[in-house]
């Protein structure tokens, strides 16, 4: 059976209004609360139908929340790199995980296309060079069968296809999978199982971020099309131009 | 953005339950140029209401709490989205057990329908649930579950509909304007409202307005966690929202409750999770809505493993998932009771804290209040005016609620006491009073001494005549040490610290007026005179009972108790002419008052003072200044204990001296320092005395209490049309003194009410007054003078009959009791012999 | 030196987002003192790619070729654009925001051992090289150092307006043949096509969803919204309470503990917009809101709203989609 290792991170749920702390140098989610990013959501998905998945983590010691909701969802192990993500750049973060695939020997690795909030789209691919495979990028579905991965996604010109021997770095994008919720024996047996510590290999050079900022608020920009029935034509104009009128 | 009228007869701050009920009942009863606001859109602004469980159950210990739960239920169901469901309260435990009995007691008090019933009878309701995790169930048939946001919206939209409301949703208020001690203004983002009255009632944001207008609503919003699991295929194949009884499972501090296709899982176990109101998101900033904050899953873990080890087959269905999960914000008070009524603002009303299954009937009842001067449903337990300055403090509901959460599901004795935030109030006996191994108790902060230790000497001198208590709970919050200073008092004599007294002066030209309108009982009397009266609503119903000592010509001084204290000067500063230079005086923190009782006490007194204490020389009901060893006191012969004696109202810095010196100057004669227990029950009860909240509340006449006299002055006083009514009619319900005839249990365990038991016919049947109301204990304690247990209870006037056999239901069982009095009469000394 | 990876439509002509980076790249060039600009595009450039690219002031167009380029493989594209970058020494190598762009850069950056920034908006410093990116899904922003050499970043959509530059370039084509180590293409395309379209006719699938909420007022209230959903091939969702009132089945739920869609056109008739529900039907492409209630979070959400009731304002839609039928 494959050995899967899924990477996720805690972030930020951002469905809502963003508020950064007052340091600006992260995004506070006392309203908001925490999650993994859509992206790893699919992953850990993805992850759990092709076998046996391992999670990890790097972050604060409340990072363990995440592992725990991919536990319930039906990875079987997980490990928590115990450090400050903030000081973490996407090198350092793809170094450490890198030491985690090795000391687990596994074969395939998923990871969210990019983070929900530093957005840096790479560390995928720094860790596929620190572990010397390839690398596939940005797909919705990813399958193994007979040690071949098959992973397919949106392309710029259509719908594209990967396929090659394990072992290689996956990084998901949302959309090809729905990813399950956790049942309540699921949660309860997530709970159980043991979290792996471990500390960083080395020292972090850290990010270049100097600060965040929040962009100015978007208007609301509703076209109201009419008023009660008067509205009826402008509505079915719409509809032909959307082209959504049924032939 | 949305803009305002300019000007309004009441603005209602909020458009869940409470603000929704509210401006319906107002419209109802008349009043017009009502504005609703909410900072949120409509039909669900982002309130608590918006994620409540919306489930009931009516059967609370509270009697005010139960009835006004009953009339929201009756309100929902006319409304037509109440929905019968039935529901369980489970017990895992033989304590739990016995809880569940008490509460048997209270369902047949307030009238409910309800039984014990065993695992097999739940399962056959409920066949998801497994039998070998509890061992018997608290069943109520009338549970059901509520669309509060319907609720709401019918409610608004039928104020709409008698043009009486202009409803403005997405407008947040952002100032209350006060003048004169006297709202004026609403400021909002949409504009200013000019109003007479305003009402807060925005939930977990209210104490946030509040301070707009320099007002304490004590409460903090606190975290309910609840999780929704999904579909579950036995929930799925029923149609509608709930086919299946609600499960409260008690001891794991859980409910399960069904919704459609989901199990929704609640918890009140997980430790107590508290945030400001200024911490409250913003609609814009909150994931789901602001009072749905964000799920702490390490939390709840605990208790869904217990859930599913109740409903295994149920939460672990193939395809059941969390799929949605909050830390739900409601609100809590430090003791548990809604905030409802007018602020020390004029004008400012609060309607706040109320859960879903109170809060059509907490709408009605503000309405009447602010429209009619009193509600229909006595809510004094939660009039804002209670609150003592200490209780004010953030700090304090923040420690309370901590305190209390985990007990939102437990087993609480009608006696227990806080632990946190104690000391607040100390007399400056407490030290010496401490040393003596005196047990406090909390009053309004005060500590007062509920017995010595230092008396248990007593005990093996009165023997078996203290009464000992066999069975825990009874004794639980008890000692037999109260009953044996009891009888030191009545045999010698005893030293009684009330300083948790409310005492407030009125003086100047406006104060006899002022005593006057609110007192029934005559004011208008020599100085020196000591009267006690009852205070009525506008409606004839109870407001307080307490003491009035003319002073001076136009200086009166008024004593009453703590818990009630500063609803009391709320009350008479409200009829305190507005001339400018009549003054309500508040000297409860600078006179100390003394009790000195029993039958020794006037050679006591008259050892420490030259001035004559005959009973000629300082008659019954008359108060004057003495000298007692050098220390000025005023003192006022009257009784609470139906002794002879006195109480003594002397200087904070006098007060620890005259302490010892009475101490020390009655142990020569037999006194001992006496406690609470004493005063506020035994000695009490033996007299037939009645105490507000308990015996006299706004549902209850003067007649019905027995208390009626002779003549009614010819003075007008609040209530007195009401008054005059009730006495040309028979009564409907007769306060009576009960005897318990035997306390033996069937297991041989002799067993004590505590209060709160429903009377009932000698073979058990139901008993119902003219009201509608079924007998309940009010105040039950030890007579250790006459060596029975009595009871306080109204009961119909057929069955107001001296010798009338009944029965009082203790924990499901029957106990024979027998009528000893139908009016205010005594059984210990019927002519009050003793207090001359 | 700066050098922009530029992708390429069907038509072979450069994508606006990769002639953003270019007019991007050209302030940061004004900025430097006029640093040259060159294109990096794969595969033989047509002649309207190169005079696209002279317009935008491009000096050479480095035309990665061979046999390694012919399907997409993000560390074999990356190792071509890194030989142009190693062979003029450039100390800027950037792309667009795009997959593909942000896919490459990260290669590049990882080859290089330096870091990278994506998304990038604008810069507001050389020395140090100081960019402000798109963070959070674009709900924040962040300043970022980017002091390696070479600077690697991407550009974020519309982060610049494309505009050619006043002076044209040369575009001098330079076609690279340059050899490509089997390991880069390891993980490489195999197949493209033209997605299916989904047929199941599911309300995750569906194109048009119409929504109902408790305004339809019973279980007999969906008529005129079910014929809508006819008229429209689309299907129907509704809010948790219609399922909880039994008014329809649990499996058309949309929302938090129902299905979460993203159709192209989603038609709430009658729902508030309770975030619950929000968080099922927010990815819809384009909201037309039917509402009595102009301030209700899903009208002032909305792309499109009409203001009244569902009860008049659908039965008069479906009206007019016959009318116009007819006519």
């Amino acid at each position: 059976m494959t050995s899967v290792l899924v990477c996720v991170k805690r972030v930020v749920d951002s469905s809502s209004e963003v508020v950064l702390t007052d340091d600006g140098q992260a995004v506070d989610g006392r309203y908001a609360g925490f999650t993994m990013s859509a992206h790893e959501e699919c992953a850990v998905e993805l992850a759990v139908q092709i076998g046996d998945a391992r999670v990890v983590t790097l972050g604060d010691a409340d990072a363990v929340e995440q592992l725990r909701a991919a536990l319930a969802v039906g990875c079987t192990a997980a490990t928590h790199v115990v450090a400050d993500p903030q000081t973490f750049g996407p090198a350092d973060v793809a170094r450490e995980l890198a030491a985690v695939v090795r000391e687990h020997d596994h074969d395939l690795v998923l990871l969210g296309n990019d983070a929900a909030d530093s957005g840096d789209f790479q560390v995928g691919i720094r860790l596929a060079y620190e572990l010397g495979w390839p690398v596939v990028n940005g797909v919705a579905t990813v399958s193994v069968q007979d040690g071949t991965i098959v992973a397919d996604g949106a392309g710029p010109n259509g719908h594209e296809t990967y396929r090659l021997p394990l072992p290689a770095v996956v990084t998901v994008l949302e959309g090809g999978v729905e990813p399950r919720y956790p049942t309540v024996p699921g949660r309860m047996k997530a709970k159980k199982v043991p979290i792996d510590e471990r500390q960083p290999t080395a020292e972090p050079a850290g990010p270049g971020r100097v600060r965040l900022l929040l962009p100015p608020p978007a208007p609301s920009d509703v076209q109201v099309l009419g008023k009660g029935a008067e509205a009826a034509p402008a509505v079915v104009d719409l509809f032909e131009r959307l082209g959504v009128l049924a032939r | 953005m949305a803009t305002v009228p300019a000007s309004a007869k009441v603005v209602v701050i909020g458009a869940g339950i409470v603000g929704n009920s509210l401006v319906h009942h107002l419209a109802r009863l008349g009043w017009r140029d009502i504005v609703q606001l909410d900072k949120g859109p409509l039909p669900n602004p982002g309130g608590s209401t918006g994620h409540a469980s919306n489930f009931i159950f009516p059967v609370d210990h509270s009697r005010e709490i139960t009835d006004l739960t009953l009339d929201s239920v009756r309100q929902y169901q006319e409304m037509g989205v109440f929905t019968e469901s039935g529901g369980f309260e489970l017990a895992r435990t033989e304590e739990r057990m016995e809880e569940l009995r008490r509460r048997m007691s209270s369902a047949k008090a307030w009238g409910i329908e309800a039984e014990l019933v065993d695992p097999a009878f739940v399962k056959e309701k409920v066949p998801f649930i497994e039998e070998d995790q509890f061992i018997g169930a608290f069943w109520t048939p009338s549970v059901g579950v509520v669309d509060s946001l319907r609720a709401g919206t019918i409610m608004r939209e039928a104020a709409l509909e008698t043009g009486a409301l202009t409803v403005v949703p997405n407008v947040e208020v952002t100032g209350l304007d006060v003048e004169d001690g006297r709202i004026r203004r609403v400021r909002t983002d949409g504009g200013d409202i000019e109003a007479e009255y305003v009402v807060i009632a925005c939930g977990v944001w209210s104490p946030k307005i509040g301070d707009m207008a320099g007002i304490s609503i004590p409460l903090t919003p606190a975290v309910h966690q609840m999780i929704s699991v999904g579909p579950c295929p036995q929930l799925a194949e029923r149609e509608g929202e709930i086919s299946f009884p609600i499960v409260r499972d008690m001891d794991t501090f859980c409910y399960e409750r069904q919704h459609g296709a989901d199990m929704e899982v609640g918890s009140y176990a997980h430790r107590a999770i508290l945030h400001e109101p200024e911490d409250i998101p913003s609609i814009e900033q909150a994931k789901l809505s602001p009072t749905e904050m964000p799920f702490t899953s390490d939390d709840f873990d605990p208790q869904l493993e217990q859930a599913y080890e109740l409903m295994p087959e149920l939460l672990g269905a193939e395809g059941a998932e969390m799929r949605y999960a909050i830390n739900g914000l409601l609100s809590l008070t430090c003791d548990g009771n809604p905030i409802l009524g007018e602020s020390l603002v004029k004008g400012l009303w609060t309607a706040a804290a109320v859960w879903i299954k109170e809060g059509p009937g907490v709408g009605r009842a503000v309405a009447e209040w602010m429209v009619d001067g009193h509600s229909e449903i006595d809510v004094s337990h939660s009039d804002i005016a209670r609150f003592h300055p200490h209780q004010m403090r953030r700090e304090h509901t923040r420690l309370r609620t901590t305190e209390a959460f985990i007990k939102t599901y437990g087993i609480v004795h009608p006696a227990e006491q806080y632990e946190s935030d104690r000391d607040q109030r100390c007399s400056p006996m407490h030290a010496s009073q401490a040393e003596l191994g005196a047990v406090f108790f909390e009053t309004g902060g005060w500590e007062r001494p509920h017995w010595y230790e230092s008396n248990a000497g007593l005990l093996e001198r009165y023997g078996d005549a203290v009464m000992p208590r066999e069975h825990e709970w009874d004794a639980r919050w008890w000692s037999p040490i109260i009953n044996a200073e009891h009888l030191r008092m009545r045999e010698a004599a005893g030293v009684i610290d009330l300083s948790a007294f409310e005492v407030f002066d009125i003086a100047g030209p406006g104060a006899l007026e002022t005593v006057q309108t609110v007192c029934v009982a005559q004011c208008d009397v020599p100085v020196g005179k000591v009267v006690y009266t009852p205070v009525l609503d506008p409606g004839g119903g109870f407001r307080s009972d307490l003491t009035v000592m003319r002073l001076g010509d136009r200086h009166f001084r008024v004593v009453t108790g703590a818990a009630h204290g500063p609803a009391d000067r709320k009350w008479f500063g409200d009829h305190v002419p507005a001339d400018g230079v009549t003054t309500l005086t508040n000297r409860t923190a600078d006179v100390v008052t003394l009790g000195l009782w029993g039958p020794r006490s006037r050679d006591i007194l008259a050892s420490l003072t030259s001035d004559d204490v005959s009973d000629a020389g300082f008659g019954f009901l008359t108060c004057r200044d003495l000298q007692v060893k050098g220390t000025p006191v005023l003192a006022s012969r009257i009784s609470y204990v139906g002794e002879l004696g006195w109480e003594l109202y002397v200087g904070a810095d006098d007060a620890a001296g005259l302490w010892d010196t009475l101490l020390d100057a009655g142990a020569a004669h037999g006194a001992v320092p006496v406690g609470i227990g004493v005063y506020g029950t035994t000695g009490r009860i033996e007299k037939s005395y009645r105490a507000f909240g308990f015996e006299l509340d706004g549902e209850r006449s003067i007649v019905e209490a027995g208390m009626q006299r002779p003549k009614v002055k010819a003075a007008d006083f609040v209530g007195r049309a009401a008054y005059l009514a009730q006495r040309e009619s028979a009564p409907e319900t007769v306060l009576c003194t009960l005897v318990v005839d035997d306390h033996t249990s069937a297991s041989g365990i002799k067993r004590y009410m505590l209060g709160g038991e429903p009377v009932l016919t000698r073979s058990g049947e139901s008993l119902t007054d003219g009201h509608g109301h079924h007998p309940y204990v009010t105040s039950a304690g030890s007579a250790p003078s006459l060596g029975r247990h009595l009871l306080l209870a109204y009961l119909p006037p057929s069955e107001a009959v001296i010798g009338n056999e009944l029965a009082v239901s203790y924990m499901e069982e029957l106990y024979p009791v027998t009528v000893g009095s139908v009016d205010a009469t005594p059984l210990l000394d019927p002519t009050n012999e003793r207090i001359r | 030196m700066i050098v922009v990876l530029v992708e390429t439509d069907l038509s072979g002509a450069a994508v606006e987002v990769s002639r953003e980076a270019v007019t991007f790249a050209r302030s940061l060039s004004d900025a430097g003192g006029g640093v040259p600009i060159d294109a990096v595009v794969v595969g033989e450039p047509s002649a309207a790619l190169v005079d696209q690219l002279a317009a935008y002031g491009v000096r050479d167009v480095h035309a990665l070729t061979g046999e390694a380029f012919d399907s997409f493989a993000g560390a074999a594209w990356a190792s071509g654009v890194l030989g142009v970058r190693t062979a003029k020494n450039a100390v800027v190598v950037m792309a667009a925001g795009t997959p593909r762009g942000n896919e490459v850069m990260a290669h590049v950056a990882a080859r290089a051992g330096v870091a990278m920034a994506a998304n990038v908006l604008s810069f507001s410093g050389l020395s140090p090289f100081t960019v402000t990116r798109q963070v959070v899904g674009g709900a924040a922003l962040e300043e970022m150092r980017l002091a390696d050499r070479p600077a690697v970043f991407t550009v974020a959509g519309h982060a610049v307006e494309a505009a050619p530059a006043a002076a044209a370039g040369g575009a001098h084509v330079v076609v690279e043949r340059p050899d490509v180590d089997p390991a880069d293409l390891v993980a490489r395309v195999v197949s493209t096509q033209a997605p299916e379209p989904d047929l199941s006719g599911s309300l995750k699938s569906a194109k048009v969803v119409v929504g109902a909420g408790r305004g339809a007022g019973s279980a007999d209230g969906f008529a005129d919204l079910l014929e809508l959903t006819e008229l429209l091939d689309g299907s129907l969702g509704v809010s948790r309470v219609v399922t909880s009132l039994g008014w329809r089945p649990h499996h058309e739920q949309v929302g938090q503990t129902g299905s979460r869609i993203s159709p192209d056109l989603y038609i709430p008739c009658g729902i508030s917009g309770a975030i619950q529900h929000w968080a099922g039907c927010s990815s819809a492409k384009a909201i037309l809101a039917i509402n009595t209630d102009a301030e209700a979070p899903m009208v002032t959400k909305a792309t499109y709203a009409v203001i009244g009731d569902l009860h008049e304002v659908v039965p008069a839609i479906n009206a007019e989609i016959r009318r116009r039928r007819a006519g």
